[in-house]
């Protein structure tokens, strides 16, 4: 079915976006979609080289690889990095740009020069952030309580400052952008209960985006005030009190979590389905729960503070309205593997990572519940536990999620498919290597080892040793996909519109889309998850006889 | 033969949870527990260590069965059935779940209100359980939770009879922490020491501040954890059962050598407490005036502050009786 179709009659019609577009400042959401998402790989490569520094001085117990200061430096810019450069841009920035507007049947976002303004402010400040490495970079852990990060390595610190207000800005405009181009721009045919669930996932985001990320801006504010011209907001010295700063920075911080879990939910809702060869199983259930895991996100921020000697009555609150957020998370977990259930598994690259993600999300869930429980959090809050904990959410979840996005959509943004054997090999090394990198933390963490530490008690030298061995087998990992990418985006096979035999509208269009998407407003003939009816054939075929652009390489042949 | 999908289904389901009651009752994740307090915190990890692990097998064995038994035969390019959903069964995970969470949340509040762990009054803590622990005698079976939850008060320990009997005030120390050290004054005796000594069996208050940033005490065998905030006083109240020598862990990011950051906590029994308070008030009459300059430390300050009252040590039992007599900070 995949081979290509009878010659398309207009081929030279479709046109290819140049080169050099993508390093301009275009407006074209597929464009700035795709711009996020390799600026962002690259920090990803970036904070993974930080982490194996972290892993490679932990891998013994002495503190006896980097300095001490350079270890808490570390640690600290690999988590802002990992947030705020590679999975908030990727998933919202980069999937929710290329795929929400072909979703709905847009030919743009809403705003389509905020959009550009959003995805630009990126480089500047990444490369800002990256020069806090010549004056010493802020060391403060990502959290940056005060009075510590009001002491140590100040230009880093006020860089660090900086770079968040200005990442925050940006995460606002794109969360503004994608929700007026949600709830407006949808074609007349579309109803929010006909849209693909990952808008529905992308629209609770964007709600998310928008009510959090200002509190993260202020509180960065009073705290740059602090540094730098002495006020004592939050400086115990002067009388100000250090916990309002981690209120005010967890009420984002926490709500961020589902900002970089949200829209994997979402890719995954979409790519189940199609490589299961069946409907996604309860859609509503699906979509709504999205919207109360979002509303719920916004109260739950002081179960990060539960040592903070918060009071009691604030400490019951936050356990039971967090514990909540399990049943709507568990709404969705039984339903993707309800999908899966009695499907027709194409065991593809994205099929892999994609049910990799439901498995591995539920041990990240599972804990998750565990360390909301107040007298249980009071053991392991800070510890090793939690870093496995918050692993299995953000590598598991988010980033295997976007594995699973890539290999699926690599085709409808290059025009190319990856290759399936390297695929899978980058697949086997990233899940085995993940699992011996932060399996073990969990029993570190029970055991007593608390995190953010340079160096550790000999008894928990072994286990330390093998997760250091999985880091590297996951660092190893990427290099197949890298490879593989990049070849198969230079001289791949080439794709059709619909290699997966998809029902959303994105494969209605050729790959890679042409500017503007579509022709003439495209009308709902299907829902997006009508798998298993004579209607899908139809449409499916329809979709397999659009024409196949010239890509660059080819015109050069 | 084909056995019916009910009679399968009952029969995965005690297997499921037969293991995930073994897994949760033989996990040996936990270091040993020294506290009252860290046996109520590890019976309820057992709990959800159970619920986590049957979950976690119903799933992942539902995600693998799958992908050997609907793997899609290479001739096939049909779709599968189109199955949108099934109210019942959605229904069905709704519920379980969130009954499952309001019983861990109950649950976890009986914990928490059992250990009391933060309270502001130290002594409250006894007093409350061993009031609940005549409301059961007294009503026995009534709330079965609470019956569990106060089976640790009784069994712990029949060497301390103080404990059992009364409400015994709370040893108060005060623990400072600063880069890179722990810091712990015994308001009562003025010892100030590195290490945390404790006598076993008897309630402890910590009384926690910091000096320059936040650190946090953590000792992993009592389960208990507790941010140093500069400029604020919290608290910690327990009371360690097992003797013996435990880590004092900084367990908040403090600095470059936030690492390093450890001391001892030392359970000793009763006569062994005693001894070392005797030898440390010994060596500690030369260095009379450094006792007394502590009294106008900050942290005494806090300690005043929080009325800690002068009738202190008029309410402790004999072992501390001699104490009585030697020079105090109050």
């Amino acid at each position: 079915m995949t081979e290509a179709q009878a010659p398309a009659p207009h081929l030279e019609e479709v046109e290819v976006t140049p080169w050099r577009e993508y390093f301009s400042f275009s407006t074209d959401h597929k464009v700035i979609g795709i711009q996020y998402l390799v600026t962002s790989f690259v920090f990803y490569l970036i904070g993974g080289l930080l982490a194996e520094l972290v892993r490679t001085e932990l891998a013994t117990p002495a503190s006896d690889f980097v300095q001490r200061e350079t270890y808490n430096e570390l640690f600290t810019m690999h988590a802002t990095i990992m947030i705020f450069l590679w999975i908030i841009p990727t998933l919202t920035g980069g999937f929710g740009n290329f795929l929400v507007p072909l979703m709905i049947g847009a030919r743009d976002m809403a705003f389509p020069k905020l959009n550009a303004i959003a995805f630009w402010i990126i480089p500047p400040t990444s490369i800002l952030l990256l020069c806090s490495f010549f004056v010493g970079p802020a060391s403060a852990g990502w959290t940056s309580y005060p009075p510590l990060s009001l002491m140590t390595n100040k230009a880093g610190e006020a860089i660090w400052i900086l770079g968040v207000i200005l990442l925050g800005t940006s995460s606002i405009m794109a969360g503004l952008n994608f929700l007026v181009t949600i709830l407006k721009m949808r074609i007349p045919s579309m109803t929010l209960n006909d849209m693909p669930l990952f808008c529905w996932a992308m629209l609770a985001t964007s709600a998310l985006q928008l009510v959090a990320t200002p509190v993260l801006s202020g509180a960065m504010v009073l705290l740059g005030f602090d540094l730098l011209v002495g006020t004592n907001f939050f400086n115990p010295a002067g009388g100000g009190d250090p916990i309002v700063y981690q209120h005010m920075f967890w009420f984002y911080s926490h709500p961020a979590v589902y900002i970089m879990i949200l829209p994997a939910f979402g890719l995954i809702s979409e790519i189940l389905p199609v490589h299961a060869r069946k409907p996604i199983f309860g859609y509503q259930a699906i979509a709504y729960s999205s919207i109360a895991i979002s509303f719920l996100g916004l109260i739950v921020w002081a179960h990060h503070m539960f040592t903070s000697g918060t009071p009691d009555w604030l400490r019951m609150f936050f356990m039971i309205a967090t514990m909540v957020i399990a049943v709507p998370t568990g709404i969705k977990v039984f339903s993707w593997v309800a999908t899966v259930w009695g499907g027709k598994l194409n065991l593809c690259s994205a099929m892999l990572f994609g049910m990799a993600f439901v498995s591995m999300f539920v041990v990240g869930g599972l804990s998750g519940v565990m360390v909301a429980s107040v007298p249980f959090d009071i053991h392991v809050h800070d510890t090793y536990f939690v870093v496995a904990h918050l692993h299995y959410v953000l590598f598991g979840g988010s980033v295997f999620g976007i594995y699973a996005g890539l290999y699926h959509w690599f085709p409808k943004m290059t025009g190319r498919m990856l290759n399936e054997f390297w695929g899978k090999v980058h697949f086997a090394m990233t899940f085995v290597g993940f699992n011996i990198c932060f399996l073990p933390m969990h029993v570190l963490g029970l055991q007593g080892m608390n995190r953010r530490i340079a160096e550790y008690d000999p008894k928990f030298a072994a286990l330390n040793l093998v997760c250091t061995i999985g880091s590297y087998i996951l660092a190893v990992s990427t290099v197949p996909f890298v490879v593989n990418a990049v070849w198969s985006w230079l001289a791949g096979p080439k794709a059709n519109s619909n290699p997966w035999k998809g029902l959303t509208l994105e494969w209605t269009v050729p790959s890679p889309p042409p500017v503007e998407n579509f022709e003439e407003d495209p009308v709902l003939a299907i829902g997006p998850y009508d798998y298993g009816t004579p209607k899908a054939l139809d449409f499916v075929a329809a979709t397999l006889a659009l024409p196949t652009p010239a890509l660059a390489a080819d015109s050069s042949e | 033969m084909k056995v019916p999908t009910a009679i399968l289904t009952l029969i995965i389901g005690i297997l499921i949870t037969l293991a995930s009651l073994w897994v949760s009752q033989n996990n040996g994740l936990l270091p040993i527990a020294a506290a009252a307090e860290a046996t109520e915190i590890d019976r309820l990890f057992t709990a959800m260590l159970a619920i986590a692990t049957g979950l976690f097998l119903l799933v992942q064995g539902a995600l693998l069965y799958s992908l050997f038994a609907f793997r899609r035969q290479p001739d096939d390019a049909t779709d599968a059935e189109p199955i949108h959903g099934d109210v019942s069964l959605e229904i069905v995970w709704t519920a379980i779940p969130a009954m499952l969470v309001l019983w861990l949340g109950i649950y976890s509040f009986d914990v928490y209100q059992s250990i009391d762990s933060v309270g502001t009054m130290g002594s409250h803590n006894m007093a409350h359980q061993h009031g609940e622990m005549e409301m059961v005698a007294a009503d026995q079976g009534s709330d079965s939770t609470r019956l569990v939850v106060d089976q640790s008060d009784v069994s712990p320990d029949p060497l301390s009879p103080a404990v059992a009997t009364e409400t015994v005030e709370p040893l108060q120390v005060n623990v400072d922490g600063l880069q890179y050290a722990w810091l712990f004054t015994y308001p009562d005796t003025g010892i100030i020491s590195g290490e945390l000594h404790l006598p076993v069996n008897r309630p402890v208050t910590l009384n926690i501040t910091a000096r320059d940033v936040i650190h946090a005490f953590w000792v992993p065998e009592f389960r208990l954890k507790q941010d140093a905030v500069p400029g604020q006083v919290t608290h910690l109240n327990f009371q360690p059962t097992e003797e013996g020598v435990y880590p004092v862990i900084c367990a908040e990011l403090c600095g470059a050598y936030h690492g390093a950051m450890k001391t001892r906590s030392i359970v000793h029994s009763g006569p062994e407490y005693q001894a070392w308070v005797d030898s440390q008030l010994v060596a500690n009459t030369s260095r009379e005036t450094v006792a007394q300059s502590v009294t106008t430390s900050p942290l005494e300050h806090h300690a005043a502050a929080m009325g800690l009252p002068d009738h202190l040590h008029e309410s402790h039992q004999s072992d501390l009786a001699q104490a009585k007599h030697s020079p105090s900070a109050s």
